[in-house]
């Protein structure tokens, strides 16, 4: 017990590994076994991780839960693990959503299991290891790691263009990310070394070093940090890759490509890519002006994107662009409110994303086809799909009392702070999203049934009901009391907010009244 | 008891052959070889117990011949760790780390490859000892290559390697392709080596000397040659001490001026370097010189391309390095950007075009021709990370290019050639643990961690940004890109596409231990890579 809890963080990370090298021994002619041995392992992966929350304490502001041993002295890097709350969070979002992501999978996938479990495990790892690192290297290692069972998830399982899009993921994010490794590598350099010479990949300390670098390089680092970013999240114009990755990908890998991938993105944006920003208030104001920008109109395009298509999946692929650029937008109004908001949109976007992708699995499983024309009117034949449905839409959409509300709110909020221009056009962007999203639901759910073979498809099973409603527990749970979620990150957000925008508490403490107020005298004789 | 001639050899061995022992032990096995080959053709044809030891027997003993040979260089380590470099054959061979690390590589490079060839010797029925022979004369040769500490024995040793290249190119007699590739192999081969010579009789002509060290000197104005011949010219006993000291050992060095060398005959000092440069990049395959590279490895037996595409490269880099680092260090400043330029040319034409081939060995010419291009940037860096860096690239580009080609040689089946990339369809229904494989060496060849591959690449990297290079680096690292599409095109074939009436793959022992060592390695290398950096360190002396 003692093992496990000084090394929680490496159980969390290698028990999807374990799964994978047992499944690599299973025979192949075994069909449902690699099937159990996955799903074992997925609740498995979940389970280990609750201790993190548990043991977690609400006035943790840096990292905990650390691991330090030596892996490559002669270059400095180390296995250096340790946590947040943010990061808490989004390896608490990984292993919920890998463990529905393998579930799902239970009938869809017939072909080749054993390899399938092997490579969704795999890619939990990978995943995992991006958010605990706190060691460049390591962050690389698992950065690219994880894109080989992706490549393998969308080239194997994935529909018709399957190879076009497998491949057009990996370059694009290949192609961001050995700009960062550059970035990396110069970070490392530039750093000042130790009294005996030697350098180190160690996060914090790199971190801190970069206070006394100078704007120049600092700008050189953003910008070299940004494009992998960029490419992952995915901002404007850097988004192509995403509605062919997600359109071809199985439902599963859809669900951790929406749900868990992006967030490596925008996750590398708060912890590496604010502290790189220069200090120099023009040179400042004015990278940020340009990710805003790209922010906002990633917001609008890519609504306007969604109301054009005629395939399910596109859609939402498209609708994940729009959501994302609300995390960038709240991330770079670099106050508290953007920051919490967004780091709360991102959990929320892989919730109802996530479910949005597996509705579409449960109607691609029925009828082999995610065409928006071949269906309509499927609230008669399926009415608690329908009803479940409805509540991930409107939580997608921002409905108040549902999650997607809250994030976006809280974004628009911090936007507003900063500037009103921002918050307006990011404001258009949720109008937007009820647009497209309620217009598919009517599309695809209501009016009479259009397609002869729709009216007989069979409600949600038990498997199906398992999968979905986890997630609009969560949804519920977030929109309604999300001050649990707000807690794991209010601490490392505010050292954050202190680290890169120190003006920004001394402003607003400027604007409160003042403390010693007049004592009203009362004349008492 | 005192015989003569026992006493001779001993104090031999002792003395300057020590210095060439595994050398002479690598002869010795390919000579007997070739003896047996000739005296016994017919006599093999035992029953029995015989059979057993007489199956393979030539590759048996070549393969004793290098673990021999590779013993003696563990125990030629130890005497280097307790004396000190050792030299020999007044100062004309070496024995430092450079050498060790680079002989231990060009030993592993030829165990693998010849527990490769086999089984494909066996198919193409060309099971003659002459091959095995050849390979190991072909080892000599490269290890007396990184030994050389003087041009004659530097060229020597590559005439030693290049020859029993062509003719091991040209061994299949029957295939069309292997003769065509062994004669523009010996053309350009020959070709490149009389620029090479060239050079290196430019070379002698300015600095009176062919040994590696005084070259060196006679190179750098500020050397202690320099300074002693500053002092010769000087009147009085010191200048006429030195003059005396100069006449009995370096006679040339009475007429030679060092800053002259660079400055006041630029010329020729060019000329030199730009001679010996052009062979040695005709040598590893360098953009422009490189087009010899991609008929040769299609059209030769595959184990041969397999050793002509590692260990012969790695050999030239061996020399090229030796050369660069010690005679043309000084001016470095001034071929900086010649280097840089080819670099950056090798790089893209490699890359550019690898993507369209449709043959594997073809393909994986090119890939190879890219990797000339890194290892080249980190010349151009040239810091310690650099050189550092190129150990770690050769070491892991010969383990991970052996994998690479040791699955295509495993595709050789009868009836089957197997290095089109349509061979390679459904690999992964036929043969999961080698497509497997295939995939392993494929991201270590493309550079994506945690593989071998990326550990070369990152120091590369790291030396190009330390030496502020920027824009190269940023070059370099965007190849990448490009390399890992043509690198999955090979993955789309064996894991992606469906196999057609191909024949399930079967595996001879031999094959799977070379596998997985070559697997072995580029994943360890990958994953901890601490003990193959230190290697990297003591090569180049650090």
């Amino acid at each position: 017990m003692d093992f496990f809890a000084h090394h929680i963080l490496s159980v969390v990370l290698f028990t999807p590994l374990v799964g994978a090298l047992i499944l690599l021994f299973v025979p192949r002619e075994q069909d449902s076994v690699p099937r159990l041995v996955g799903n074992v392992f997925g609740v498995l992966g979940f389970l280990v991780s609750l201790p993190l929350v548990h043991w977690w304490h609400s006035d943790w502001g840096g990292f905990t839960f650390e691991e330090n041993a030596d892996w490559i002295p002669s270059i400095g890097a180390r296995y250096h693990l340790g946590i947040d709350g943010i990061s808490l969070l989004l390896v608490m979002l990984t292993t919920f959503l890998g463990m529905i992501a393998i579930f799902s999978s239970w009938s869809a996938i017939k072909l080749r299991q054993k390899e399938y479990y092997i490579l969704l495990l795999l890619l939990q790892v990978g995943m995992i290891g991006v958010f605990v690192s706190l060691d460049f290297f390591l962050f690389y290692v698992f950065w690219e790691v994880m894109l080989v069972p992706m490549y393998f998830l969308i080239g194997v399982w994935g529909s018709d263009r399957r190879l076009y899009a497998a491949i057009k993921f990996f370059l694009y994010t290949l192609a961001g990310s050995v700009v960062m490794l550059l970035a990396i590598l110069a970070l490392y350099f530039y750093a000042p070394a130790a009294a005996d010479g030697s350098r180190t990949f160690d996060v914090p300390t790199l971190l801190a070093a970069v206070k006394d670098f100078p704007d120049s390089l600092r700008v050189w680092l953003f910008w070299g940090f940004f494009f992998a970013f960029a490419i992952k999240v995915p901002m404007f114009p850097f988004h192509t890759w995403l509605p062919d990755a997600h359109t071809e990908a199985p439902t599963a890998g859809s669900v951790i490509l929406a749900g868990v991938l992006l967030k490596m993105g925008t996750y590398g944006f708060i912890r590496f890519s604010l502290p790189l920003l220069p200090t120099d208030t023009v040179l400042r104001a004015r990278i940020i002006h340009i990710v805003i920008v790209l922010s906002l109109i990633g917001i609008i395009y890519g609504a306007l994107v969604c109301l054009m298509q005629k395939d399910m999946k596109r859609l939402i692929a498209y609708s994940s662009v729009s959501h994302l650029g609300f995390c960038t937008l709240g991330i770079f109004a670099l106050n508290p409110n953007g920051l919490s908001g967004s780091v709360l949109q991102q959990i929320n976007h892989g919730i109802s994303t996530g479910a949005l992708f597996l509705i579409v699995g449960v109607l691609y499983e029925r009828r082999h086809t995610r065409l928006i024309s071949e269906f309509g009117g499927l609230a008669t034949p399926m009415p608690n799909f329908a009803a479940i449905y409805l509540i991930i839409s409107l939580s997608s959409l921002g409905m108040p009392l549902l999650n997607g509300f809250i994030g976006e709110f809280t974004i628009l909020q911090g936007a507003f702070q900063v500037s009103k221009a921002w918050a307006a056009w990011g404001s258009l962007g949720v109008v937007l999203g009820a647009a497209y999203l309620l217009w598919l639901y009517q599309r695809v759910m209501f009016g009479p049934v259009t397609n002869p073979i729709n009216e007989k498809l069979p409600d949600l099973n038990a498997r199906e009901y398992a999968t979905l409603i986890p997630l609009v527990i969560l949804a519920f749970w977030i929109g309604i009391y999300p001050k649990p979620f707000f807690a794991f990150i209010e601490k490392p957000l505010e050292r954050i907010v202190h680290q890169v925008n120190p003006g920004f508490y001394g402003a607003e403490h400027a604007k409160l009244p003042p403390l010693e107020m007049q004592p009203a005298v009362v004349e008492t004789k | 008891m005192n015989i003569p001639f026992i006493d001779a050899i001993r104090s031999y061995l002792q003395g300057d052959g020590a210095t060439i022992l595994p050398e002479m032990e690598l002869t010795l096995f390919g000579l007997g070889i070739l003896l047996i080959g000739f005296s016994s053709k017919d006599s093999v044809e035992n029953s029995g117990i015989w059979k057993l030891i007489f199956k393979d027997f030539y590759a048996k003993t070549a393969f004793v011949g290098t673990v021999f040979s590779a013993f003696t260089l563990w125990k030629l380590r130890g005497q280097v760790a307790m004396r000190g470099d050792l030299v020999g054959f007044h100062e004309t061979v070496v024995v430092d780390g450079f050498f060790l690390f680079f002989a231990g590589l060009f030993l592993a490079a030829t165990a693998l490859v010849i527990l490769l060839s086999v089984k494909y010797l066996e198919i193409e029925k060309e099971e003659e000892g002459e091959y095995y022979a050849l390979l190991l004369f072909a080892c000599v040769g490269m290890m007396l290559m990184a030994s050389g500490f003087d041009l004659i024995v530097m060229f020597l040793g590559l005439e030693t390697m290049a020859l029993s290249f062509y003719v091991l190119t040209g061994f299949l007699r029957r295939d069309k392709r292997s003769n065509e590739a062994a004669l523009k192999y010996v053309l350009l081969g020959a070709f490149s080596s009389g620029i090479l010579a060239y050079g290196f009789s430019i070379l002698y002509g300015l600095s009176g000397t062919t040994n590696v060290r005084l070259l060196s000197y006679a190179f750098d104005p500020s050397s202690p040659l320099a300074q002693a011949i500053q002092l010769s010219r000087q009147p009085g006993p010191g200048g006429e001490a030195m003059r005396e000291r100069f006449a009995s050992q370096y006679p040339a060095a009475l007429h030679l001026d060092p800053s002259m060398l660079l400055h006041q005959m630029p010329l020729f000092a060019a000329a030199a370097f730009v001679l010996v440069a052009v062979g040695l990049f005709f040598k590893v395959a360098a953009v422009p010189f490189h087009q010899w590279a991609p008929d040769v490895y299609e059209g030769a037996p595959t184990p041969v391309t397999t050793y002509i595409s590692v260990a012969s490269k790695t050999a030239s880099f061996a020399l090229l390095l030796r050369l660069f680092l010690t005679v043309f260090a000084a001016s470095h400043e001034m071929w900086l950007y010649v280097v840089g330029g080819v670099a950056i040319a090798t790089l893209t034409w490699g890359n550019l075009a690898a993507l369209t081939q449709t043959n594997v060995k073809r393909l994986l010419a090119y890939s190879s021709i890219s990797h000339v291009g890194f290892i080249l940037l980190g010349l151009v860096s040239g810091n310690n990370t650099a050189l550092i860096g190129i150990g770690y690239y050769l070491f892991a580009y010969v383990f991970m290019t052996i994998g690479a080609f040791a699955v295509v040689i495993v595709l050789r089946q009868k009836g089957i050639i197997g290095d089109e990339l349509e061979d390679l369809n459904g690999l992964y229904q036929r043969s999961p643990v080698s497509a497997l494989l295939l995939l392993v060496f494929m991201l270590s060849l493309a550079g994506i961690p945690p593989t071998a591959g990326f550990m070369g690449k990152y120091f590369i990297f790291l030396s190009l940004i330390e030496t502020k290079h920027t824009v190269l680096a940023v070059f370099a690292v965007l190849y990448i890109v490009p390399a890992l599409y043509y690198y999955f095109r090979i993955i789309v074939h064996a894991w992606l596409k469906q196999p057609g009436d191909a024949p399930r793959v079967l595996m001879s022992n031999a094959q799977a231990v070379a596998l997985g060592v070559a697997v072995f390695v580029t994943l360890a290398a990958g994953l901890y890579p601490e003990p193959f950096t230190r290697l990297a360190h003591y090569a180049f002396g650090q």
